[in-house]
C-alpha cells in the first residue's frame, strides 16, 4: 500500500526545487529581497506537492512570510467593470472537441463540469451549440410574433415582454447529443467532453401559457407549437403544446442578467426537461398548430437510429441521468485518504429522488447525499464520502427520479437501442481510478 | 433541506404543473399588437409535411444544377457527396427497392455512411430548410423557383427523379410518394411527452449485483492527448490536477499561472482576430492552415505580408473577387464591421509568424 501511495505522488528531490540559475545567483551574491521571493515561491510550490504535513518540520513559509498581496495596496474598484475570474482559473473554459465538426459556426463547445460546484453553471461557461453561427441582436429591433391557430396573431416588442408578469426558475439544459460520442466505445478523455453539453441556469421570462392566453388559441385543435429563431438559420422545432403550457418560458434572463448572445440574447425558449435543440435561441416566432412540422432538425438530425433501421422522430425528453464530475477522467488523485465523490443528477420528467454511488463497477451501491434545493428538471448535486487507500476503483453513479425510473447501465441501454442512435445516451458512466491515482474514462462489459 | 427551501421547492413544483390561470391581469391585453398581413407573410415561411405554407413556383433539374454549382457545391460538393464540411447529402446509394418500399434498407448497415436523403422522410423539409437557411453565408437569398430547382437537382442526384424532371407546387404530393425513407420514421417511443413510458429500465440491485466489471473500452495511450494537454484543461491546483498528456514524460502539473499568462501575452501580439473572423463569417470558408472552401489564412498571410497590400486586400474583402486563388469566387462582405475589418486586414498583412 505504501509503495502505491508513493507512486501516486509527485515528490521532487529537494535540489530540483530551485532553478540552476537561481542557485548560482544566490551562491554568488547572497539573498536579496527579489531572490528571497523567488526562493519562497519555489519552496512553497515544492512543499505543496509533498503529501504529509508531518514532513514539514518548519513553519509554513506561506504563513510566516507574508505574501505580496498581504503587504501591498490592492487594485481599485471597476478595474474590471464586468468581473472576471481569477487568472489562476484560466484553464476552466469552454472547449471544442477537435475534429468533431469542420466549421466553427455549426459546432459545439463543452462546459467544464469537472471544476464546477453546485447546481448552476456560470453564464460564461454555459455550453454552446450553434447551427449557423451566433448573432448579436439589437433588442430594440427584436420582435416576438405569435400566430397560427390563435384568435389574434400578435407582435410583442422586448419592452412589452419585460413589462409582463415574469417568473424565474432553475432548469437544466442538456443537448440531446450529450454523451453521443460514447455510444460505441470510449472516445473522449474527460467529463467536459463526455457530458459537457449540459448546463443549468436560473431563467427569467414570461410563461408561454400567459402569452397564448393573451393571443387566445384554439384549444380543440391545437397540439403543437413551432418555435423559430431570428438568426440566419431561423431554426425551427416542433414543441409539445401540452408540456409547454405546463412550464415553458419565453426567457430573457439568465442567472440574474440578460441572456448571453451565445445563449440567445435577447430572447429564447425554455422548455424544461426537453433536449436543448428545442430551446430555440434568438426566438422570433411561436406558431400554434395541429400537426408537427418535420423541420430539418426533426428528420435529418435529432432522430435516433434504432437497430432495425427506423429512426425515432420527435424524441424530446431527457431521461434521468447522472455523472460523477470529481474525481473524473483525465484527473489524478495525488494522495490517499478522504475524498468527496461529487457529481450531478437530473431528470427531464421530474425531480431527483435518489442517487447511489458504486466504487466497484456497479457490484455494490450506497446512497449519496443529495444537496438541496431539489427542483424539478434541474441539476441536483450529490456527494459521497470515500476513503481511497490506493486500490483500483471503478466509480459509478446511478439516479432514480420521481417517476421511479432508474438510470440504466450501458449494457441495458445498448441492448434496446444499439450503438448508432447518437442521441439520448443516459447510460451510467464509469471512471477507473488506477493504483497510480490516474482517473480514466472506461466502459465495462 | 430547510423547511423554507422545501416549501419553495414544493411551490415551484405546483407552479410548473398548471397552465396560466385565467383571467389575465387587468391591462395585460394592452401589451402586444395585432400582426399585419405583411408581417405574417415576411416571417411565416414554414412549410409542413402536408405542404401547408408552400408558395407556388417551379424549377427543373438543369436550373438546379446551375444554382447548385454556383452557391452550394463549395460546401456540399458538385454532387452533394462531399464529406469535407458537412455530412454527405446524397451518395447515389438509394435503390429502386428503397423508393418502392419507402424504407432505406442500408440504414441497418453500420458500414454505410448515412446521408440526408437516406434519412429524410418528408419532401417539405428539404424545401423549407433550403428556403429558410441556405446558402450557408447568405440565408434567405433564394427565390421559391430557385428552391424548387435545387430540390429537383438533389432528388435527381439520388435517382429519385429523372434528368428532365420539373418540380412544382402541383407535383409535390406525387414526388413525396417517391421519397426513399418516407416510411422510415417511428413515433412509437416515450420521449415526446413528459409522461411517456420509458423503453429501458435500470436495475435497483444494491449489493453483490451480477454485473460485468471487465474494462472493455478505454482511450489508447496515443489518443490521450487528442483533445490537447489535459493538465491545462482542469484546475491546476487542488485535489485533482489533470494528467500531463502532452509528452507522456510523467509531468503531472501544468505550468505556473504566471508562466501561462506570460506565454499567452507573447502570443497575443500576433494572434489571429478570431472574434472578428467568426463574426464576419470568414471562418465559414477559410481555416487557419490549408484550403477549405477558400485558401487558408496561412497562405493569404504569406501572400499579403506587408502593409502596402492592405488597401488592395480591404477592397477584396469588402467587394469580393475571383480568380486570384482559383475559380471559387469570394462573396462580397459589405456588412463586416469597420473594427473587425481593420483587425483582419492588419493581421493578414502583418507578416508576423
Amino acid at each position: 500500500m505504501a509503495s502505491d501511495a508513493e507512486q501516486g505522488q509527485l515528490q521532487p528531490a529537494p535540489e530540483s526545487f530551485l532553478s540552476k540559475d537561481l542557485v548560482e545567483d544566490i551562491s554568488r551574491e547572497g539573498i536579496n529581497p527579489g531572490r528571497r521571493s523567488l526562493l519562497q515561491s519555489a519552496f512553497a510550490a515544492a512543499a505543496a506537492s509533498i503529501a504529509a504535513p508531518a514532513l514539514m518540520a518548519d513553519n509554513d513559509p506561506d504563513i510566516v512570510n507574508l505574501p505580496t498581496w498581504t503587504r501591498s495596496l490592492g487594485k481599485p474598484v471597476v478595474a474590471n467593470p464586468y468581473g472576471q475570474p481569477s487568472p489562476y482559473e484560466a484553464n476552466i473554459v469552454r472547449r471544442q472537441s477537435p475534429g468533431l465538426t469542420r466549421t466553427d459556426q455549426s459546432s459545439v463547445s463543452f462546459t467544464p463540469l469537472q471544476n464546477l460546484f453546485g447546481m448552476i453553471t456560470p453564464s460564461g461557461l454555459h455550453f454552446e451549440r450553434h447551427h449557423q453561427g451566433w448573432v448579436d441582436i439589437d433588442p430594440r429591433r427584436h420582435r416576438l410574433m405569435i400566430n397560427g391557430l390563435v384568435d389574434t396573431p400578435l407582435v410583442f416588442t422586448m419592452e412589452e415582454l419585460l413589462r409582463m408578469p415574469s417568473v424565474s426558475r432553475i432548469h437544466f439544459l442538456e443537448c440531446g447529443a450529450n454523451t453521443g460520442l460514447e455510444w460505441g466505445n470510449v472516445a473522449v478523455p474527460t467529463v467536459q467532453y463526455s457530458h459537457g453539453m449540459l448546463s443549468a441556469s436560473e431563467f427569467t421570462g414570461v410563461p408561454v401559457s400567459l402569452l397564448l392566453e393573451r393571443a387566445g388559441f384554439d384549444r380543440k385543435r391545437a397540439t403543437v407549437l413551432l418555435a423559430e429563431g431570428a438568426d440566419g438559420s431561423s431554426m425551427t422545432r416542433t414543441i409539445n403544446l401540452e408540456n409547454a403550457l405546463d412550464d415553458a418560458l419565453v426567457a430573457y434572463g439568465q442567472n440574474g442578467e440578460m441572456l448571453r448572445p451565445e445563449n440567445g440574447y435577447p430572447l429564447r425558449l425554455v422548455v424544461p426537461g426537453v433536449q436543448g435543440v428545442s430551446w430555440v435561441k434568438w426566438l422570433r416566432r411561436l406558431e400554434v398548430g395541429d400537426k408537427p412540422w418535420a423541420t430539418k432538425d426533426e428528420v435529418a438530425h435529432y432522430v435516433d437510429l434504432m437497430p432495425d433501421g427506423t429512426h425515432r422522430q420527435y424524441t424530446s425528453i431527457q431521461e434521468a441521468k447522472s455523472v460523477i464530475t470529481a474525481p473524473s477522467g483525465g484527473q489524478k488523485l495525488l494522495k490517499q485518504g478522504y475524498y468527496d465523490i461529487t457529481g450531478l443528477a437530473w431528470s427531464g420528467r421530474g425531480t431527483v429522488e435518489k442517487v447511489e454511488v458504486s466504487v466497484d463497477g456497479g457490484r455494490n451501491w450506497r446512497p449519496a447525499r443529495l444537496e438541496g434545493p431539489i427542483l424539478p428538471k434541474a441539476l441536483t448535486r450529490f456527494h459521497c464520502d470515500w476513503v481511497w487507500q490506493g486500490e483500483e476503483a471503478l466509480l459509478q453513479s446511478r439516479v432514480t427520479d420521481s417517476t421511479g425510473y432508474i438510470q440504466p447501465s450501458r449494457a441495458q441501454l445498448v441492448a434496446v437501442r444499439g450503438t448508432r442512435s447518437i442521441y439520448h445516451n443516459n447510460a451510467i458512466q464509469t471512471w477507473r481510478v488506477g493504483a497510480d491515482g490516474e482517473v480514466h474514462n472506461v466502459q465495462l462489459g | 433541506m430547510s423547511s423554507w427551501v422545501r416549501a419553495a421547492a414544493l411551490w415551484l413544483c405546483t407552479m410548473t404543473m398548471t397552465s396560466w390561470a385565467a383571467p389575465l391581469p387587468e391591462g395585460l391585453a394592452d401589451l402586444g399588437r395585432v400582426a399585419t398581413e405583411g408581417e405574417l407573410a415576411a416571417w411565416d415561411i414554414d412549410v409542413r409535411p402536408d405542404f401547408v405554407g408552400l408558395p407556388p413556383g417551379s424549377g427543373d433539374v438543369w436550373a438546379g444544377e446551375e444554382i447548385w454549382l454556383a452557391q452550394c457545391a463549395s460546401c456540399h460538393g458538385d454532387f452533394g457527396d462531399s464529406n469535407e464540411i458537412f455530412a454527405p447529402l446524397v451518395l447515389g446509394n438509394i435503390t429502386e427497392e428503397d423508393i418502392a418500399t419507402g424504407r432505406v434498407a442500408s440504414l441497418t448497415d453500420p458500414a454505410v455512411t448515412r446521408t440526408t436523403l437516406m434519412k429524410v422522410p418528408t419532401l417539405s423539409t428539404l424545401w423549407d430548410y433550403i428556403y429558410r437557411a441556405m446558402p450557408w453565408n447568405a440565408p434567405k437569398s433564394l427565390s421559391p423557383d430557385e428552391v424548387y430547382a435545387l430540390v429537383a437537382y438533389l432528388l435527381n442526384l439520388g435517382y429519385v427523379v429523372d434528368d428532365d424532371f420539373v418540380l412544382s407546387d402541383t407535383n409535390m404530393v406525387e414526388t413525396q410518394a417517391r421519397m426513399p425513407n418516407r416510411n422510415g420514421m417511428s413515433l412509437d417511443h416515450g420521449l415526446w411527452s413528459v409522461t411517456g413510458a420509458p423503453d429501458v429500465s435500470g436495475s435497483s440491485c444494491t449489493a453483490d449485483c451480477d454485473v460485468a466489471v471487465t474494462v472493455t473500452s478505454s482511450l489508447p495511450a496515443y489518443a490521450m492527448n487528442a483533445h490537447g494537454n489535459l493538465a491545462e484543461q482542469v484546475r491546476d491546483w487542488g485535489p485533482y490536477p489533470g494528467l500531463w498528456t502532452e509528452t507522456g514524460t510523467g509531468r503531472e502539473t501544468a505550468a505556473e499561472p504566471e508562466q501561462l499568462a506570460a506565454a499567452s501575452a507573447v502570443v497575443e501580439a500576433v494572434v489571429a482576430p478570431e472574434a472578428a473572423l467568426n463574426a464576419g463569417g470568414c471562418s465559414g470558408c477559410h481555416q487557419m492552415a490549408g484550403q477549405l472552401v477558400g485558401p487558408g489564412f496561412d497562405a493569404i498571410r504569406t501572400k499579403y505580408a506587408g502593409q502596402e497590400r492592405a488597401a488592395y486586400l480591404r477592397d477584396k474583402i469588402v467587394n469580393g473577387g475571383a480568380g486570384v486563388w482559383g475559380s471559387m469566387p469570394m462573396p462580397p462582405m459589405p456588412a463586416l464591421e469597420e473594427d473587425a475589418l481593420q483587425q483582419i486586414v492588419a493581421w493578414l498583412t502583418s507578416g508576423e509568424e
